[in-house]
């Protein structure tokens, strides 16, 4: 087991510059989540560390060795690809052996380690199959085996599950969380789904056009995002933007549009306040939206109109429009609205966020 | 608008419950008789083109026919003949020396091209093209070239060899006997490599790259990921190319034709130049189609036990 260090990492495709300036410390036994829209260079990252992809610059060191010359074989690491990548004409024993045999092992210990994956992993009865004999799922979990008989310094994970279904993607979610839990191995999970990002990382990196956006502790990437693309990129259904003046007025720090003038509550109007005269961008969580009761001040609340209701059974989703602005909130399932009902929204004050205009950056 | 919609429904409501089928439609919605029109052309061609002559030529052997005299039923004899004929026995053994030397060269400088064209490098597709260059010259044109390179006083080899000092005297490459047996094959090597090259590319290019690089984090080197994942992935394709390559190299004509006409001495001998001097040469046609049919058997074998082999790895 080790840690992982990425050093200013660069990868230049002949005109493509598809990962940039990456720095990244992954300690021993942590689970890292790379996490990004398409294109955004996690594969192209994975890969160098894997040793499959050549080094533009920067520097890669697995434990404390700088692995940027190494070849794949001399790097301790396993790696399960998108799919699957099983050797198709070997069954399933062969395929998770493979490795063990290429590195000298004996035979029993082979077939004590092979046993002892097949038994986590639930495949005992299918050793002797060949893969294409093999639903998807069960295809997946070979993969993970092959993976973990070896016993390797850091898992490398490109997208594991992104051809299973959506239930089974949720059930090997949780399994490959409960193998890392078990075994401690350090690992770096490549992904464009949110949602697995945030449940299976113990932090997540969040990279876009080749760049780091944010590294950060689920959580602290749902409630700080860095700047505007993380902020829309983790949660679901995704946060609701809109562009709103800053103005100082009656003593307060007010964030105005059209249909829109709610105050800046006092604890981040002092850090707000010298966006006085300018557009920045104000986002709200949609499920930091309810419908408005009387309790609820002007000053904190916006009247919308509602054009689609979708009931998901846990929460309702009113996409509703605020003057010119499109925005979704997640309420109350006991909500009783209809498409074009006026209603009052209220927020939650405490959890407004700001990005500035120009930067997108959090404020 | 709405009168166009309600017809149309109407109309697609009457085809569904009554279908209008003349008789034609009728036979041809019979998967039978389907079949059996979609084969006819096929099979008329096939029998035209092939079971007929064969079956003809299975008669011709079977006869004492010569050129200008139809021939009578002579049952064996023909073969009987070819059992104590030393020529014919010197055929077999080139042709078959022939065919495994060929085919061992063939496939392994064709399967080291498939693997270098398989990398990418610059100028990827020319190199691809300029390879298959021995296949589409036609046969006859590229061996008049060999001739030519062969030729004891204009060769170029011979040139070469001199200039580069390893030689001291000329070779005589197509007349000498044991030099022309070689000659032969390493024209016939040079003429069959770039169709097991391209063939194989092709197999090759359908062998997942994620393999050999899964293969390599398992630890795997070079050679253990040919052996062990390219080899065996690659093998359905190897066999059908192989059995190709054995069935065209052991009917072999042009080539030995145009170099050596089976000379000197029948040292270049094979089975197809033999039958044809014998049956076209000498106008001997019943001995000529005997000899042509005593390769059958051999090859018949060949391709039996390759495709029993090919559908077992296509199995497992
Ligand atoms: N071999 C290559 N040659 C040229 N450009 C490449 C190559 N591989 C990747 N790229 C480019 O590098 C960028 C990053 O690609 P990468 O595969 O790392 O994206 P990704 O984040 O894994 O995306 P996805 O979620 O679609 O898998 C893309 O713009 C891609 O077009
Ligand atoms: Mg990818």
């Amino acid at each position: 087991m080790a840690r992982v260090i990425i050093r200013n990492l660069n990868k230049k495709f002949d005109g493509v510059h598809a990962v940039k300036d990456v720095n990244l410390e992954i300690h021993d036994k942590e689970f890292v989540v790379l996490v990004g829209p398409s294109g955004c260079g996690k594969t192209t990252t994975l890969r160098m560390v894997a040793g499959l992809e050549s080094i533009t610059s920067g520097e890669v060191l697995i434990g404390d060795r700088v692995v940027n010359e190494l070849p794949p074989m001399d790097r301790d690491i396993a790696m399960v690809f998108q799919n699957y990548a099983l050797y198709p004409h070997m069954n399933v024993y062969d395929n998770m052996a493979f490795g063990l045999k290429m590195r000298g092992f004996d035979r029993v210990e082979i077939t004590s380690r092979v046993q002892a994956a097949a038994e986590i992993l639930g495949i005992h009865e299918q050793l002797n199959r060949k893969p294409r004999q093999l639903s998807g799922g069960q295809r997946q979990r070979v993969a993970l085996g092959r993976a973990i008989v070896r016993h390797p310094q850091v898992f490398l994970f490109d997208e594991p599950l992104s051809n299973l279904d959506a239930k089974l993607r949720i059930q090997m979610r949780v399994e490959i969380k409960k193998i890392h839990v078990r075994l401690g191995t350090t690992a770096i999970y490549v992904t464009h789904d949110q949602v697995e990002a945030m449940t299976l990382g113990d932090r997540v990196v969040v990279m876009k056009d080749g760049v780091v956006q944010q590294v950060g502790e689920p959580l602290e990437l749902y409630n700080e995002p860095a700047n505007r693309f993380v902020a829309g990129f983790i949660g679901s259904p995704a946060m609701n933007f809109a562009t709103v003046e800053m103005a100082d007025a009656d003593g307060a720090l007010w964030a105005r549009h059209e249909g829109i003038r709610i105050k800046v509550p006092e604890g981040i109007a002092g850090r707000l306040r010298r966006h006085a005269g300018e557009n920045v961008t104000l986002g709200i969580r949609p499920e930091d939206l309810r419908v408005a009761s009387d309790g609820d001040t002007a000053d904190q609340s916006f009247d919308a109109v509602v054009e689609v209701i979708e009931k998901l059974g846990s929460q309702i989703l009113l996409d509703v429009k605020v003057g010119p602005n499109t925005m979704v909130a997640a309420v109350e399932p006991t909500v009783k609205a209809k498409v074009h009902d006026h209603l009052r929204l209220a927020l939650n004050p405490d959890r407004l966020h700001f990005f500035d205009g120009v930067s997108q950056a959090a404020i | 608008m709405v009168v166009d919609s309600v017809a149309a429904v109407k109309s697609a409501k009457s085809y569904v419950a009554a279908p209008r089928r003349g008789p034609v439609t009728r036979i041809l919605e019979n998967e039978g008789w389907f079949a059996f029109f979609l084969l006819l052309p096929t099979a008329v061609l096939l029998g035209l083109f092939m079971a007929y002559p064969f079956i003809e030529g299975v008669l011709l052997a079977l006869s004492d026919a010569k050129v200008g005299v139809p021939g009578n039923f002579v049952g064996l004899q023909n073969f009987a003949v070819l059992l104590n004929d030393s020529i014919f026995r010197i055929a077999v053994w080139n042709t078959v020396l022939y065919t495994a030397v060929t085919t061992v060269f063939k496939l392994a400088l064709g399967l080291w091209l498939a693997l270098l064209l398989n990398r990418h490098f610059r100028g990827k597709a020319v190199t691809r093209a300029f390879v298959l260059l021995p296949f589409i010259i036609p046969t006859v044109l590229s061996t008049f070239a060999w001739k030519w390179m062969f030729d004891p006083t204009f060769s170029v080899i011979n040139w070469t060899l001199f200039h580069l000092g390893i030689i001291r005297t000329r070779i005589n490459w197509l007349s000498d006997p044991g030099l022309a047996l070689v000659s032969v094959i390493i024209v016939n090597i040079w003429r069959g490599v770039p169709f097991y090259a391209i063939s194989l590319l092709a197999g090759l290019q359908t062998i997942n790259p994620e393999l050999a690089e899964a293969a390599a984090i398992d630890g795997a080197r070079p050679w253990q990921r040919f052996r062990y994942i390219t080899w065996p992935l690659l093998l359905p394709v190897t066999m059908v190319v192989v059995l190709f390559s054995v069935i065209q190299t052991f009917a072999d004509f042009q080539l030995v034709y145009v170099l050596t006409g089976g000379g000197p001495a029948n040292a270049t001998q094979l089975f197809a130049t033999y039958a044809y001097q014998i049956g076209v040469g000498t106008g001997l046609l019943g001995q000529g189609a005997a000899i042509s049919l005593a390769m059958f058997p051999v090859l018949l074998v060949v391709v039996v036990v390759q495709l029993l082999y090919i559908r077992r790895v296509e199995i497992h």
